[in-house]
């Protein structure tokens, strides 16, 4: 009977699987496609990937893409987990008012926030590009960082700071100590929502940059008009291979060094 | 936590909120009091109560509740087996990873994917179904915005799953409870935090959803992203695109205060 | 914990790292330089092979930024903080930039090449005397349709799109004048009409298309009607020539109660830094063998007669792309409407989307 269990959770899992990465696999399958769309499967080539290694401007744009992701969700995570922290001591009244504020720029289209931002830009003088990218990317990632971290401060049980403090650690103690390593989890998960809100963003991008700053999602939109090329089927592959050897290649690595680590203690 | 400590960990978040939340609020308010021709009204309020504008709040509010309720049905039961897995960081990074592709191009495959001659339709045709309509349909609609959203809800349940007790399900299975029960009165109400967020997470970007709303479903569902886009864009009249965000923003802040409000209830019958 | 800190710490350098790397990129392909040029252009739309050449002829080092949208540029441009040195815009945009005072007069003088565009295309009522604005490319609006889907329909009138055969199997192009524009033109109006009237009329008709009308889209209509999702569509021509090279079966017609005449033209932003270049730019793309590489490349109708010539009988004859003067004397090039009469077309399209015959 457990087996049977087993079975079925398993297909569940698989078909969950199988669904998120369906579309995954169809751009990259037509991105050999000698027939230049994504319809018919004409026939295999890999005119696309040359194409790609050969654009100097669309690397730059891929690498651009990455560093502002990076950089902003990873600042967004830690001013997000310290805001969400402070605000986990706050009275209830204010600590609902700040959550309702937190949340204004995920409710709010991006065309708003784009051009409000634009506009605050403008007015303080600052130069579009890099900066205003980088700036605006921090902004829109923080809310989700709070709001994936709260609920693990909320698990939080009382008594484990109560304790530590009675055992006289100081403020800071208790932070990196205690609080943080309990929500760990919701830090991490914070700030890959926050890489997927940086790395999907064209509205706002669009409307903060400047003079020849671009993102891959910019470019992707622009094309739209003109039709999306298979090329950019080709460097998407490209990425997301890359990505999964990454997170594939760190996961097994840090399973050696803890398996290491267990062994010497 | 000291109050000072406190303020000083607050300040860089305040700041964030300052420059980034509230001056563009202040700023949205302000544009929602002129129209396009620069003069001060309050007729894009009044424009917002009539029935073009209600039918789109009602459409975005209904679909955002939708997609939502799918999101949470197909995320709980898998962040749970998740968590049974023996590698789950790293299936957990795998299914987040799907959401770093572009969102046009995914909105492509799936254009290639559910069309008329597209691969479902042929799979269908093979079995004997025969061809259906799936693109420009609630259905599809709903389905392609579950998939964008399906990682902001499993994380969050995730991570409250992980950290339950799994003696507390041994013990309420002791005491003769059934497996449904102990869900209901064991597993969800200790994850309930985390199903918040999620639900905090999927709803209220829904919302405002309006690229979907044109990619999958061909503008048959329109939502009050919509509206505000051709607004913002089209005719440029800030002030009405604006007094929508406005409603949108007040829309929130009220389903905010529901979720906040339950939980002061469970309190309150707890007590 | 510390675990934690090694994590971001690696984040921070693999990031600084990147930076240095395109910063070396950047000054390898000489993008810091004074020489730059800025252009602001729609995603691929021009052969890029054509930059490299550019540069290599004139010195000037050339910045690409892309855009998605008219109105999302001419929000950029007007908001300030940016030094676009070109744009492309299509031609109510520029109608709407020239009342703004956004743009730069284009010295005649700096544009020789000039005179290889065809009369026609020239001192429109968007731009008299083309003060502002050079021809880059034109197009009509018209339906693109499957004649093995649509029997008898030849849609020389408008109204063909009403035909009952065509139940949920028309696709409209996301545009409140494209649709509302062939609602008046369907009743013999300008697609320029003011009268509220009459737009009423043209609304209640257009009411009557939508159990027709399978979806309203934008971009994608070209991946859609290139896979025979429905078998007519309102396009722009463009998107129907590219739709017709994948599709082979498809063609695509303008009726005779007359269309929209569109131009997406070379602007120079008042925010301009490099004028001299981006008078320089302008003439290049003008040059007949350069047009013509660049209308193979794009694909779309050239306003340049030389560049015509040296392309091939097939393109050049083709009328559908390049109608005579008989048929261009029935389009019309979109006036600006000013903002309180393009909210009201725009505030019947979004109850057009939402009404459900």
């Amino acid at each position: 009977m457990s087996n049977a269990k087993f079975k079925l959770s398993n297909l569940y899992l698989i078909l969950v699987f199988a669904v998120l990465y369906a579309p995954i696999v169809y751009l990259m399958v037509y991105s050999f496609n000698s027939g230049g769309t994504m319809r018919e499967f004409e026939g295999f080539t890999l005119e696309y990937y040359s194409e790609v290694l050969a654009d100097a401007r669309l690397l730059i744009i891929v690498l651009n893409t990455f560093i502002i992701a990076l950089l902003s969700s990873a600042i967004a995570t830690i001013i997000g987990v310290f805001g969400a922290i402070a605000m986990h001591f706050i009275k209830n009244n204010a600590k609902q008012s700040l959550l309702t504020l937190n949340n204004v720029l995920i409710v709010s289209p991006d065309v708003i926030i784009g051009a409000s931002f634009l506009i605050l830009f403008t007015i303080i003088g600052i130069n579009l590009g890099f900066t205003s990218v980088l700036l605006s990317h921090i902004a829109f990632s923080i809310p989700i960082v709070v709001i994936m971290v709260l609920p693990k401060l909320q698990e939080m049980s009382n008594s484990l700071i109560d304790a530590a403090r009675d055992l006289g650690a100081s403020n800071w103690y208790v932070i990196s100590r205690v609080i943080l390593p309990f929500i760990k989890p919701g830090i991490f998960a914070g700030f890959f929502m926050a890489l997927t809100y940086s790395m999907d963003d064209f509205a706002v991008t669009f409307f903060v940059t400047g003079n020849g700053y671009s993102t891959l999602a910019v470019e992707i939109y622009s094309r739209a008009r003109q039709g999306v090329s298979l090329s950019i089927n080709a460097l998407s592959t490209l990425i997301f291979l890359f990505t999964i050897l990454l997170v594939i290649g760190y996961y097994f690595i840090n399973q050696r060094n803890n398996r290491t680590q267990g062994r010497e203690g | 936590m000291s109050a000072k400590a406190r303020t000083l960990y607050l300040i860089p978040y305040l700041l964030w909120i300052l420059f980034f939340v509230i001056a563009p609020i202040l700023l949205i308010v302000y544009y929602s009091f002129y129209d396009v021709q620069g003069n001060f009204t309050f007729a894009n309020y009044s424009k917002f109560f009539t029935s073009v504008y209600l039918q789109m709040t009602l459409s975005s509010f209904w679909y955002a509740l939708l997609i939502t309720l799918f999101s949470l049905l197909v995320s709980y039961p898998t962040a749970y087996l998740l968590t049974k897995t023996k590698h789950k960081s790293l299936w957990l990074l795998l299914i987040i990873l799907p959401s770093w592709i572009n969102l046009l191009l995914k909105a492509y495959a799936f254009i290639g994917i559910f069309g008329t001659y597209g691969v479902v339709n042929a799979l269908l045709e093979t079995v004997g179904i025969g061809s259906q309509q799936i693109l420009f349909t609630d259905f599809s609609f709903v389905f392609v915005s579950v998939y964008i959203f399906i990682p902001f809800m499993i994380l969050p349940i995730f991570n409250a799953l992980e950290k339950m007790n799994p003696s507390l399900i041994y013990a309420s299975r002791d005491l003769g409870a059934s497996a449904f029960t102990t869900f209901r009165k064991v597993v969800f109400p200790l994850t309930i935090e985390g199903v918040k967020a999620g639900i905090i997470a999927v709803f209220i970007p829904s919302l405002s959803l309006f690229m979907l709303t044109r990619l999958i479903a061909g503008n048959r569902v329109i939502t009050l992203g919509t509206a505000i886009e051709q607004h913002f864009l089209v005719t440029e009249d800030w002030g009405m695109g604006a007094t929508i965000a406005v409603f949108l923003i007040i829309i929130m802040a009220l389903v905010m205060a529901l979720m906040g409000l339950r939980k002061r209830g469970l309190d309150l019958v707890k007590r | 914990m510390s675990n934690l800190v090694k994590s971001f710490i690696a984040i921070f350098a693999v990031s600084f790292g990147l930076l240095y790397i395109v910063h070396l990129l950047n000054t390898s392909e000489g993008y810091s330089g004074d020489n730059t040029l800025i252009v602001y252009n729609w995603g691929d739309y021009i052969d890029e092979e054509l930059i490299a050449q550019f540069e290599e002829e004139t010195g000037y080092k050339v910045v690409y930024q892309t855009f998605d949208s008219n109105e999302a540029m001419l929000t950029k441009i007007k908001q300030g903080g940016t030094s676009y040195d070109i744009s492309v815009p299509s031609e109510y945009t520029i109608a709407k930039m020239v009342e703004e005072d956004l743009l730069l007069p284009i010295d005649h003088s700096l544009v020789p090449n000039l005179q290889y565009i065809d009369e026609r295309f020239l001192d429109l009522s968007f731009d008299p005397k083309n003060k502002y604005s050079i021809p880059y490319f034109w197009g009509t609006v018209g339906i693109v349709f499957n004649p093995n889907l649509t029997g008898d329909l030849t849609f020389n009138s408008w109204d063909d799109l009403w035909d009952p055969s065509l139940k949920n199997n028309l696709l409209l192009i996301d545009g409140a004048r494209e649709v509302i524009g062939m609602g008046l033109n369907s009743l013999n109006y300008s697609l320029n009409d003011t009268n509220k009237d009459h737009l009423q009329e043209a609304y209640n008709k257009l009411s009557d298309l939508t159990p027709n009308v399978k979806a309203i889209v934008g971009d994608e209509i070209k991946m859609l009607m290139a896979g025979n999702e429905a078998a007519a569509a309102l396009v722009w021509s463009g998107d129907a020539s590219e739709i017709m090279w994948e599709n082979e079966e498809l063609d695509y017609i303008v009726p005779e109660e007359g269309s929209n005449l569109w131009f997406d033209n070379f602007v120079i932003p008042k925010t301009a830094k490099n004028v001299e270049g981006a008078h320089a730019f302008i003439n290049f793309m003008l040059d007949p063998e350069v047009s013509a590489q660049n209308t193979e490349y794009v694909g779309y109708s050239t306003p340049n007669k030389a560049a015509l010539e040296l392309l091939d009988e097939e393109i050049s004859s083709d009328e559908r792309f390049y109608p005579d003067d008989e048929l261009t004397s029935h389009l019309e090039v979109y006036e600006n409407l000013g903002p309180v009469m393009l909210g009201h077309y725009n505030d019947l399209f979004l109850e057009f989307k939402m009404y459900r015959k």
